[in-house]
């Protein structure tokens, strides 16, 4: 039995179905990531976890107990709000000690887990400090040590880092996934940022108007996205409509004037996503389809090459390995293998 | 124009510019209340009516006088208690207000904000109806009914004033706490509840320190204009129960001795001042360092 499991999730307001039969399941010590656009479902499932919201049917174990039968004061749940949602009439170390307060535990115990959290998200210089007083990058921490201290069961973290500057966020980002990896906590991270979710989590599920479009580890949905909604939501990609062709035992996908071999699919058009960076230029004719330079972009360590072929607009992103690039208006073939492609059968 | 002008020209602008504005205050605030205080010092007898001369008597009679200290205690007393019931009915009331649906607060709003259209005297004097006498509509009810064997007392009472009073002024309050509502996250009370607070506790410990801004500064509203009420007191306290501002105004139009109605309005004011001034610096020390 899993840690956490969530099984046929579902929330309705009126007519409109926000989350539509949501099931995964979290094991202990695992961080995992609910990445999907905005108004996809992803903060109105953490807030059912959390119990802010009640779900229309479905449920939600923790350790094999019913959770959403439990009072949100006593889910014992640490949350970390977009808003940071600090108390701005008590200073950080009254903020992170509020929840202790609440356990009851001892003031000389609470003194300590207060300083060793603060400690622990590299503020326990601020403790005095008030949040107004304090900048975006430190508020976070606060709110990241409040709700570590009383030491939770899942760390739910609602887009903690979106109001930070680029630069902070990569930073806290890092910073985030050691202090979940010292304490071990099962933690659940609510993104859009698919960057954030690839880089920090174990697992991500990606979600996409109330469903999960594909549930796996950050590298395999990148490489295998189950669907083309997947491939388009994490990182660029090529789409092309291919032709299907078969030619005795094999089938091959006919794009532009090249053709590729793939397995059988019962269909007569197939769409096809690859990669940029799966793209090169080559000579040969096997795999790979003629085209034109129509732009080419540097972006420091790579070059970025919008090039125009009968299947439409393909982007080629190479290396910048310091030889020579292809010029703009450069008679091209674009190339790749047959197994950096994600064919899905296309209804006809 | 000549470059030469210009720096010249920068420098008498601001003064231009809030020329009109000052002159206006000046006239009809400055000047009036300056005389006010010169006429606090002037004679008056009852031959020669007012003489201008310098002279204590007034402000000697005011500060020595037990029946002016009657009046200024019965003042403050009453501004007190309207205060602390306006707090007491207002904070709740703001809170529900801030928590409806949006369809309903504009309803709701709309009914708190109502009374304020109607004139003071006119509502005050729905409350003489209501009780005044054998004859007031809830009396003369309870009465016939046999709930009660003589009127409720409430005109010429100190309840009485309260009563009205609070009725005008709790708009004031919970305008004031609302805004201060309006400005709290309500994510903390999320966030409070996650980390295991009871609902009570979270709003005495989380909802009202945030929003004590909003009570501070609507009380100094509420208290200020209790203090200095004058249609509801003159109208519920009547003669019989005069406040500060009835009693300055007996002085001015019924005894005609504007010097000693003078001082009392004056000495009003600079207690009035006194008082907000000194909360105003207790707020200002309490949460500096959390609001700004």
């Amino acid at each position: 039995m899993s840690f956490l499991v969530l099984d046929r999730l579902t929330k309705k307001f009126g007519e409109n179905t926000v989350v539509d039969a949501l099931s995964f399941s979290v094991e202990k010590g695992e961080f995992i990531s609910l990445l999907g656009p905005s108004g996809c479902g992803k903060t109105t499932t953490l807030q059912m976890i959390a119990g802010f919201v009640d779900a229309t049917s479905g449920a939600v174990t923790l350790e094999g107990r019913d959770l959403l039968k439990v009072k949100p004061a006593q889910r014992g749940l640490g949350i970390v709000f977009q808003s940071y949602a600090l108390f701005p009439h008590m200073s950080a170390a009254e903020n992170v000690a509020f929840g202790l307060e609440m356990q009851r535990v001892p003031q000389a115990e609470r003194e300590a887990r207060v300083k060793q959290t603060l400690n622990l998200v590299g503020l326990s210089a601020f403790a005095g400090r008030y949040p107004r007083k304090m900048s975006g990058g430190q508020q976070q921490r606060v709110a990241l040590a409040r709700a570590l201290v009383i030491k939770p069961r899942i760390l739910l973290l609602d887009e903690p880092l979106s109001n930070l500057d680029a630069k902070l966020r990569e930073e806290m980002q890092i910073e985030l996934r050691q202090i979940q990896r010292t304490i071990g906590t099962t933690t659940i991270l609510v993104t859009h940022d698919q960057s954030e979710a690839m880089s920090l989590s174990d697992r991500i599920v990606v979600m996409n108007a109330g469903r999960a479009e594909q549930i796996a580890r950050p590298h395999e949905a990148y490489e295998r996205p189950a669907t083309s909604f997947v491939a388009s939501f994490l990182g660029k990609t090529n789409v092309f409509g291919a032709a299907l062709l078969r030619q005795g035992d094999t089938t091959f996908a006919v794009i532009g004037d090249g053709r590729w071999p793939v397995a059988h699919i019962a269909a007569e058009r197939a769409r096809v996503t690859v990669r940029p960076e799966k793209i090169g230029f080559g000579d040969s004719v096997a795999c790979s389809m003629g085209g034109r330079i129509k732009m080419r972009v540097f972006q420091g360590n790579h070059w970025l090459y919008q090039v125009e072929t009968p299947s439409g607009l393909v982007t080629v992103t190479r290396p910048n390995t310091g030889e020579a690039a292809s010029e703009e208006g450069a008679t091209v073939r674009v190339t790749w293998r047959a197994e950096d492609m994600v064919v899905q059968p296309e209804a006809s | 124009m000549s470059a030469l002008a210009a720096p010249h020209r920068r420098q008498f602008t601001p003064w231009l510019l809030s020329g009109p504005a000052v002159l206006l205050f000046v006239g009809v605030m400055v000047v009036p209340i300056a005389m006010t205080v010169l006429l606090s010092f002037h004679d008056f007898s009852m031959s020669k009516g007012i003489q201008p001369v310098f002279i204590l008597r007034n402000w000697h009679e005011v500060l020595t006088d037990g029946y002016f200290h009657e009046m200024f205690l019965r003042t403050l007393r009453i501004s007190v208690i309207v205060t602390v019931a306006c707090i007491a009915l207002g904070l709740p009331e703001a809170y529900i207000l801030n928590r409806m649906a949006p369809r309903w607060r504009s309803l709701f709003l709309l009914v708190i904000l109502g009374p304020l259209l109607i004139s003071v005297v006119a509502r005050t004097l729905g409350w003489a109806l209501l009780f005044g006498g054998e004859t007031g509509l809830i009396n003369k009810t309870l009465l016939r009914l046999g709930v009660i064997d003589s009127p409720v007392p409430f005109m010429f009472t100190e309840t009485g004033v309260v009563v009205a009073l609070t009725h005008v002024l709790i708009p004031f309050m919970i305008l004031s706490v609302w805004t201060a509502l309006q400005r709290v996250d309500p994510q903390t009370e999320n966030a409070a509840r996650s980390l295991g607070a009871s609902q009570t506790t979270i709003l005495r410990r989380i909802v009202l320190p945030q929003v004590m801004p909003g009570v501070l500064s609507g009380a100094i509203i509420v208290f200020a204009l209790a203090a200095s009420a004058f249609a509801t007191p003159a109208i519920i306290g009547g003669r019989r129960l005069k406040v500060a501002a009835t009693l300055a105004y007996d002085e001015f139009l019924n005894t005609l001795n504007w010097p000693l109605g003078a001082a009392v309005a004056v000495l009003l004011l600079v207690g009035l001042i006194a008082i907000i001034v000194g909360s105003n610096r207790l707020i200002e020390r309490r949460y500096a360092q959390v609001f700004q």
